[in-house]
């Protein structure tokens, strides 16, 4: 199936199997490896873009429902809460094997492009979906609030 | 005489565009290939004067990228942001872990095996490089300092670029001076970053999942579902309407089928379209209950084998009967699967004269080995890339090699021309064992008028992880296969009449090891039975475990202080809130001291959420304090999450638990504050990859129990227990 997708501010055209979810098209088409296979099921978060800045999971995505819209992955992530988490990852050192984090960077992006003072619940409630099996959830939660409180600072 | 100038013309010559400081195969620091092979050193400094770490440990979140580049930074003298991180090929000669004398990375001991090995390379570049500004600058080299990259004294200052063609030429120092511990700047810095922050931020860090190469296959394999089984025949031709795939072909061992495509999604799909017709003789057909039933009643009959050196099962017995009291708890643990983040995938590429294996490799000897049988090649034509590794929590080294044994057959029943990428898929993972294997304790401990044990009558029964493999001859001992028990007959608290028994359960699912081993489940047992028997006691569970430790040895006394500390920081002293509870547990794995305070509510409706918990760690000298807190921290969530919600059962032989909705892994939501204390010390460092994990699970388990119940089989639903 023949596809127009626009993805990290390029317009491409792909042509890949029927039913093949976006995770794999931008993944073993696009190459563009930064967004992970986790679980296939929407369960773990890895594989979290952006469509038109919202957070979704592109392993239950197919490409046509997201065709008019701007994709974008943790390699285009330039968003003002995108550098601003990305900011507060390194300073905190969220990461240890590192690979949910290119979705839990997105959650977080996409959880503070929606409300830039969440509190402690809010957190814990918008990132549920993003697993990770280091559990460095303590530095994630806390990483956000920096986060948000760089944004602060910058506004 | 002619040949030593050969020599230094031979050096000159190398040297003039790099230092580079290794190890020979004798162990001897060393700069240029003393065997005439290919030199792998540990650091490189290019004539600009770029440091390169060569790591020998792979980086599977543990910080080993950091650690080991920490202490080449700090002897070498240049700062740690400056220095490149490179993981090393495979060459056991010199990258051995000198714990295991096979290239590989494990039980903790990245750290505690490197830190002398790594500091001496730094050491020895440091030394050349400041005999050959000495050299220039016609001053004595004791009068000279190197900082920061910066070769200083006599009055001037230069970069460490200038001297790395003469420093190559330089005799190699046979024991370097290491460092003054007062006078480190990095080592035990708090304020060190992670050396791989930024790939892993910005999503470019490559993974062994992330390989993409030109006209690579991606295979996948259809496995038995009962553990055991074979292919009796296969139909791919349904498989043929999915347009990527390729081709589908039965493993030379029967277990399975392999399906090639183009791409991750069409192996997937075509995968589903293949037909296979099994045969499960000698597969395992029972299901957990059975199971368990058979671990529960092997705990409960004499044992196979005994553990424990000292007092005899009769004379355990004979002192139970003498106790006043009797404490007493059948336990039951269930197999667990790993679950790294990134599922189990490498990449078989052939190469000019063999192949190149990209892998996030956790034993490059054992790997390596591998490959060269599989494909029937010599060692030197098999090189191996080491990519970052998505977790591993003991799943990327098993015993056999597994999933890279895998990728290898494929490999082999293709006409070799084109890169194969083995992929599993996360149910692959949850359905493909190596498991944590279940097992069962029942305890008995008695207790004299005064409340002091008298006697500990301790039975464990599960399947052996070393028997069988290539490694028993170093584990098992008289039946004993020392990673079912660790951590009971070796336990440090003060228990007379302590007697161990054994009984290995018989079942093709194949298990390993699984973050922290045994101690996974013997801690959570031990740190239970010890909360019991204080309660029963009348004692207050924190001097109830310190009176056990009293006037010990000095892994007594270091318990007792990682106890103490907890115990202090947690306010274990002051009364909780209304409605909540604190659990303690505290236990020595892998070298390190681990005690843990976790503080639960209890909602109106009766559900549990964990508020708050307290670590301290005693693991000698911290080289880099936030990524050892970092571990603590992931090991208690690691060691949490299993005793709130996971078991891998089975519903005849066939396992039940099919991705992350019904293995579901701790979220978020789940946890709370974690504070890590780490004891100042100056012994030499040991692991914190694994014992943040032990006593996580029972610390929990014994603040459920004071107004709670009482959890013995896990996860923690079995007894009642249901969290908010």
């Amino acid at each position: 199936m023949r596809t127009n997708l626009r993805v990290n501010g390029r317009i491409v055209d792909v042509d890949v199997p029927d039913g093949m979810p976006l995770l794999w098209v931008l993944r073993d088409e696009l190459k563009l490896t930064g967004t992970k296979y986790g679980c296939g099921v929407a369960s773990c978060g890895a594989c979290t873009v952006h469509v038109d800045g919202v957070p979704v999971r592109s392993c239950v995505t197919l490409p046509e429902d997201v065709e008019g819209t701007e994709v974008t992955t943790i390699e285009g992530l330039a968003t003002r809460q995108g550098r601003a988490v990305q900011q507060a990852w390194a300073e905190l050192n969220v990461v240890q094997c590192g690979y949910c984090q290119s979705g839990q960077i997105m959650s977080a992006a996409g959880l503070l492009a929606e409300n830039d003072q969440p509190d402690t619940d809010g957190i814990d409630e918008f990132m549920a979906g993003n697993v990770c099996r280091c559990a460095t959830y303590q530095r994630i939660r806390a990483a956000v609030a920096r986060a948000a409180e760089l944004l602060e600072d910058d506004s | 005489m002619t040949v030593t100038l050969s020599r230094r013309n031979l050096l000159h010559a190398a040297s003039a565009v790099a230092l580079v400081v290794g190890f020979s195969p004798r162990g001897a620091l060393a700069v240029t290939p003393t065997d005439g092979g290919h030199f792998n050193p540990f650091v490189k400094i290019d004539a600009d004067g770029r440091v390169t770490a060569v790591v020998k440990h792979f980086e599977m979140g543990q910080g080993t990228s950091t650690g080991l580049p920490t202490l080449i930074a700090e002897e070498l003298g240049v700062d740690l942001d400056t220095v490149a991180v490179e993981f090393a090929p495979s060459d056991a000669r010199r990258y051995a872990n000198l714990r295991f004398r096979t290239q590989g990375t494990g039980a903790s001991t990245s750290m505690a095996n490197s830190y002398l090995q790594y500091r001496q390379a730094g050491a020895a570049a440091r030394e050349m490089l400041l005999a050959a500004a000495a050299q220039e600058w016609n001053a004595d080299p004791s009068t000279l300092f190197l900082s920061r990259g910066m070769i200083a004294g006599a009055g001037r200052s230069e970069p460490i670029s200038r001297f790395v063609g003469a420093a190559a030429a330089m005799k190699v120092p046979e024991r370097p001076t290491l460092k003054n511990p007062g006078t480190f700047t990095l080592i035990g810095n708090p304020q060190t970053s992670r050396r791989d922050n930024g790939p892993k931020i910005d999503g470019s860090v490559r993974f062994a999942m992330d390989v993409q190469l030109e006209n690579q296959l991606v295979a996948v394999v259809r496995r038995s579902p009962r553990f055991g089984g074979t292919v009796v025949s296969m139909d791919a031709s349904a498989a043929g309407d999915v347009p990527g795939f390729v081709n589908a072909a039965t493993l030379p061992s029967n277990a399975g089928v392999v399906v090639y495509a183009r791409d991750t999604w069409s192996a997937f799909q075509a995968r589903e379209a293949v037909a296979v017709e099994w045969s499960f003789t000698n597969a395992e057909s029972r299901s957990s209950a059975e199971i368990r039933s058979t671990l529960l009643g092997a705990v409960n009959a004499p044992p196979e084998f005994v553990v424990r050196e000292g007092p005899g099962m009769d004379t355990a017995a004979a002192a139970l009967g003498r106790s006043v009291q009797t404490v007493e708890a059948e336990f039951f643990l269930p197999w667990l699967c790993h679950a790294p983040m990134e599922p189990l995938t490498c990449t078989i590429e052939p190469t000019a004269d063999g192949v190149t294996l990209h892998d996030g490799c956790q034993s490059p000897s054992s790997a390596h080995r591998a490959l060269a049988a599989v494909l029937g090649l010599p060692m030197g034509s098999i090189r191996i890339n080491t990519l970052y590794a998505g977790g591993s929590f003991g799943r990327r080294a098993t015993m056999t090699a597994d999933y890279i044994v895998e990728a290898a057959q494929a490999f082999v029943m293709t006409d070799r021309t084109r890169p194969v990428k083995l992929v599993w898929s996360r149910e692959d993972d949850l359905a493909g064992g190596a498991y944590r294997p279940a097992v069962a304790h029942r305890v008995r401990v008695g207790l004299d008028g005064n409340g002091d044990i008298l006697a500990w009558d301790h039975r464990i029964a599960g399947k052996s992880i070393f028997k069988g493999s290539s490694f028993e001859q170093w584990v098992v001992r008289n039946g004993v296969d020392h990673s079912s028990v660790e951590g009971v007959p070796d336990t440090l608290y003060r228990i007379p009449g302590m007697f161990v028994g054994l009984t290995d359960l018989e079942s093709p699912i194949t298990v390993s090891w699984w973050r922290s081993v045994g101690h996974s489940h013997t801690a959570f047992v031990m740190e239970s039975m010890m909360d019991m028997a204080a309660k029963a006691a009348g004692r207050d569970p924190v001097s109830w475990r310190l009176d056990h430790l009293r006037d010990g040895s000095s892994d007594q006394r270091r318990l007792a202080d990682v106890l103490r500390l907890a115990a202090r920081e947690s306010g274990w002293d002051r009364p909780t809130e209304p409605g909540r509870a604190r659990g303690v547990a505290a236990h020595k794995s892998f070298g390190t001291y681990v005690a843990q305070v976790v503080e639960v509510s209890r909602d109106a409706a009766g559900a549990t959420a964990i508020e708050r918990i307290t670590c301290a760690v005693d693991c000698g000298l911290a080289v880099n304090p936030d990524v050892v807190k970092a571990q603590m921290e992931g090991g208690i969530g690691y060691g949490i999450g299993h005793v709130m919600r996971n078991e891998i059962t089975f519903d005849q032989g066939e396992v039940v638990e099919w991705n992350f909705p019904d293995y579901e892994p701790l979220r978020i939501s789940d946890i709370d504050r974690i504070d890590v204390h780490i004891m100042q010390s100056s012994a030499p460092p040991t692991g914190v990859g694994e014992p943040g994990v032990p006593p996580a699970g029972p610390a929990l388990a014994n603040a459920i129990a004071v107004d709670g119940p009482r959890v013995t089989m896990l996860p923690v639903a079995h007894n009642g227990v249901r969290f908010a």
